[in-house]
């Protein structure tokens, strides 16, 4: 099901240096209606149905609308992310209800420090098989090689 | 058209594609670079942070061997994929996958991914080489650590790379071109080593829907097939580009089975009740020794599935009802609400359509189950699947001939590999496509270290290639006056027109499901003329915009590699993996003389093809 906008809701991400959904779109398909200042889906039948601008959207103004020739009609979904979880409701074509939360990241976003705790690179390694802070990664004391080798 | 404006980009070394792979790349080589004080610059055509196969989410990491626990060791893993793969796979490179791979996914718990436990502080297994995960913001997790370990500046996005450069003397890889989706720019990036860590390719054979749900396939529609197309033009040798996945899944939506057959016991149906791996269970000894060996390989399974359904036994069916029912019986409310919790995330975080399939069909699987069907055939070296670069294995692995000085440097010197680009080592999967993307980025470091001049690039190769770049919006320019109707004009067409037109041959000359996954010479030779044609008429592709000079681009990626494709099928004289595809004129399976790799090298100077076999060697027993 591509994604349609709602053009009650878009409001073409004004307040931002870029709508977020063009930002996001993986497969370059939301862009901004420049007359209507609004966004839409330039090519639907490449949508995947993935989401990430549905989850981005600042105004929830983007949801999906079953493929044409697949999907009976009548039916959603729609997320509502957090930063630590998701929450989904499904709504079925006979108007039954389900709702599920996932967690998404134990992390606060932006913490990555990505060689926290990495000894510092030593140029004399570079070409033996370890890789950045395996010993403290790697979870057993030594790499393996297949046996009957070295 | 007004002329564009230039930027070159001098960098150490260049990612392509900001995948799993390319992520790992990243985090790798800025790890390594900080030693040197060398540069590493990733490029991709979307943004990073919902990019690649991975960027709507996943509910599995597939390849963890859970080495600290004692679960598993790598030897049993290359037994298992050699396995799947009916044989044949470069022992050395997935041996180096396994050893490494549990690394990057502790990395990915430090960071923030939430990975299910059991009671006593394991990860929670799927099955023996998955766990489960809340993967919905894998991605931007790991997207976040890779932006961090290079520095946000060295992120280039919205940029599509269509050709890598070459030092005209030395022939070793020198940079790439590409060009932006969002302004009239060309970016021209200088380089001492390069990764091709871009995606496999989706979109070369016509899939179940043709109308709005084209897009609706199992593997990310934007996965091109840039990873091949790249290293091919390129002139690199290319392995087992014959191979494909089929995968059976949820009808329509596509959703993942893995769950439902591993951890809830699942079993398929087909309408009349039966288990077809019982009605169609001679057929595996048709594909000896494999077919007698457990865990049956996905070909194979497929060959069974398809064998019921040609007898008119569909459709097969996930009995998720009874394997609900059997798995809540006596729990009370609670548990039971949390099985159905889990049973839905699969499908929420990383094929949302499929839950919405089932609530737009009003399906509680707890009381109806489900449509399995066959995809149309995908082709990658990330999942179980193997096509991709020939490339050197680790030094103190890879067995005579599969060393050339440098761990996943293809045979063009400075080029590497990661991921769907790597061949004849499946089963990576996300974690194990970020390792290899490691194991790539310090190999191309120890590379750059070694060959300190800067290679040299041609200036006027650099002017062709941008000139030949915008070339879709000319051919419009100049004849969109010739027709009242701007789609049917006879001096151009729309990339879309083109890619209906390679899905369509591709299904019916090269075994899409269309033609039941069966070709022959004779098919794939007339094949191989529409193809020609196709490329001829490429001259002709017309862009009306950015969006659609992209699409042309990418169809020219997918056309790259459905040759490639069909040219490795007509060599392999045999039937190796049926249930994926079927050579009418050799339907057996042949290990005397087809226990081989099937390599190949385009010559871009000619548009020949050069093909060879190269020998399997076994680092396990």
């Amino acid at each position: 099901m591509p994604t349609y906008v709602n053009p009650d809701k878009c409001d073409g991400c004004k307040a931002l240096d870029k709508p977020a959904c063009a930002y996001i779109c993986p497969n370059d398909l939301m862009v901004l209606d420049l007359a209507m200042g609004k966004a839409f889906n330039q090519e639907p039948d490449q949508c995947w149905e993935c989401y990430a601008c549905v989850k981005t959207c600042p105004q929830s103004a983007i949801a999906m609308r079953g493929y044409a020739d697949v999907m009976p009609l009548g039916a959603s979904l729609t997320p509502l992310r957090g930063t630590e979880s998701i929450m989904w409701t499904v709504q079925f074509r006979d108007q039954r209800v389900k709702r599920f939360k996932y967690p998404i990241r134990s992390t606060a976003w932006g913490s990555i420090e990505p060689f926290e705790g990495a000894p510092e690179p030593d140029s004399a390694t570079l070409k033996d098989p370890h890789l950045c802070a395996e010993e403290a990664w790697l979870g057993v004391d030594k790499l393996p090689v297949p046996s009957g080798r070295m | 058209m007004n002329q564009p404006e230039v930027e070159v980009v001098e960098t150490d070394l260049l990612i392509l594609g900001g995948g799993m792979a390319g992520c790992g790349a990243a985090f790798e080589a800025g790890y390594w670079g900080r030693a040197h004080g060398l540069r590493t610059t990733i490029v991709e055509k979307a943004a990073v942070e919902r990019s690649g196969a991975v960027a709507m989410g996943l509910s599995a990491i597939n390849c963890y061997m859970g080495m600290r626990w004692g679960e598993n060791q790598p030897e049993d893993f290359v037994r298992y994929v050699r396995q799947d793969l009916m044989g044949l796979c470069r022992e050395d490179l997935v041996y180096d996958i396994a050893r490494h791979v549990d690394s990057s996914v502790h990395m990915f718990e430090k960071w923030g991914l939430p990975i299910f436990k059991t009671e006593d502080g394991h990860y929670k297994r799927e099955g023996r080489w998955q766990i489960m995960i809340h993967g919905e913001s894998f991605k931007p997790i790991v997207a976040e650590a890779a932006k961090k370990a290079i520095g946000p500046e060295n992120v280039y996005e919205r940029i599509f790379v269509s050709d890598l450069l070459k030092d005209p003397s030395t022939g070793h890889i020198s940079g790439a071109v590409g060009f932006s989706v969002r302004d009239h720019k060309v970016y021209v990036f200088k380089a001492r080593a390069v990764i091709s860590s871009a995606g496999g390719a989706t979109g070369v054979f016509r899939p179940h829907a043709v109308g709005e749900g084209l897009g609706r396939i199992w593997y990310a529609p934007w996965n091109t097939g840039s990873a091949y197309s790249l290293m091919i033009k390129a002139g690199a040798t290319m392995t087992q580009m014959e191979h494909r996945l089929v995968v059976t899944r949820f009808k329509d939506g596509y959703g993942p089975v893995g769950m439902w057959f591993l951890l809830f016991k699942g079993k398929v149906r087909n309408a009349y009740g039966e288990l077809y791996e019982d009605t169609q269970a001679k057929a595996l000894d048709d594909f000896p020794p494999y077919g007698q060996t457990r865990p049956i390989p996905t070909p194979l399974r497929n060959h069974q599935m398809l064998l019921d359904r040609a007898q008119g036994k569909g459709p097969h069916y996930m009995r998720t009802d009874d394997a609900l029912q059997a798995l809540t019986q006596g729990l009370d409310p609670k548990a039971i609400r949390a099985i159905e919790s889990d049973a839905w995330e699969d499908f929420l975080d990383m094929t949302m359509s499929q839950a919405l399939l089932w609530a737009s069909n009003n399906i509680d699987p707890a009381v109806q189950p489900s449509e399995l069907t066959l995809t149309e055939p995908y082709l990658m070296g990330s999942h179980s699947a193997a096509t991709g670069a020939w490339v050197s294995g680790p030094e103190d692995l890879a067995p005579e001939g599969y060393f050339w000085g440098y761990n996943r440097m293809t045979t063009v010197p400075g080029l590497f590999a990661a991921g769907d680009g790597v061949g004849a080592s499946a089963h990576k999967f996300s974690s194990g496509s970020y390792t290899e993307g490691r194991l790539a980025a310090k190999a191309a470091m120890a590379f750059i270290a070694d060959n300190p001049d800067r290679p040299g690039v041609d200036g006027e190769a650099v002017n062709q290639l941008v000139e030949t770049l915008f070339a879709p919006y000319r051919v419009f320019e100049d004849n969109q006056g010739s027709s009242t109707k701007p789609d049917i004009n006879p001096n151009y067409f729309y990339p879309k027109q083109g890619l209906l037109r390679l899905q369509k041959l591709m299904d019916e000359y090269v075994a899409g499901l269309g033609a039941n996954y069966i070709t022959n010479e004779p098919t794939l030779l007339r094949g191989l003329d529409l193809l020609e044609s196709l490329k001829q008429d490429m001259a002709k592709v017309a862009a009306r915009d950015r969006h659609e000079l992209l699409r042309c681009w990418e169809l020219w990626d997918r056309i790259r590699c459905a040759e490639a494709h069909a040219r490795h099928i007509l060599y392999r004289k045999e039937t190796r993996w049926p249930g994926y595809y079927y050579r009418g004129d050799y339907p057996q399976l042949d290990d005397q003389n087809w226990k081989v790799f099937v390599n190949s090298r385009y010559r871009e100077e000619s548009g020949d093809w050069e093909m060879e076999t190269q020998p399997h060697h076994s680092i396990v027993a």
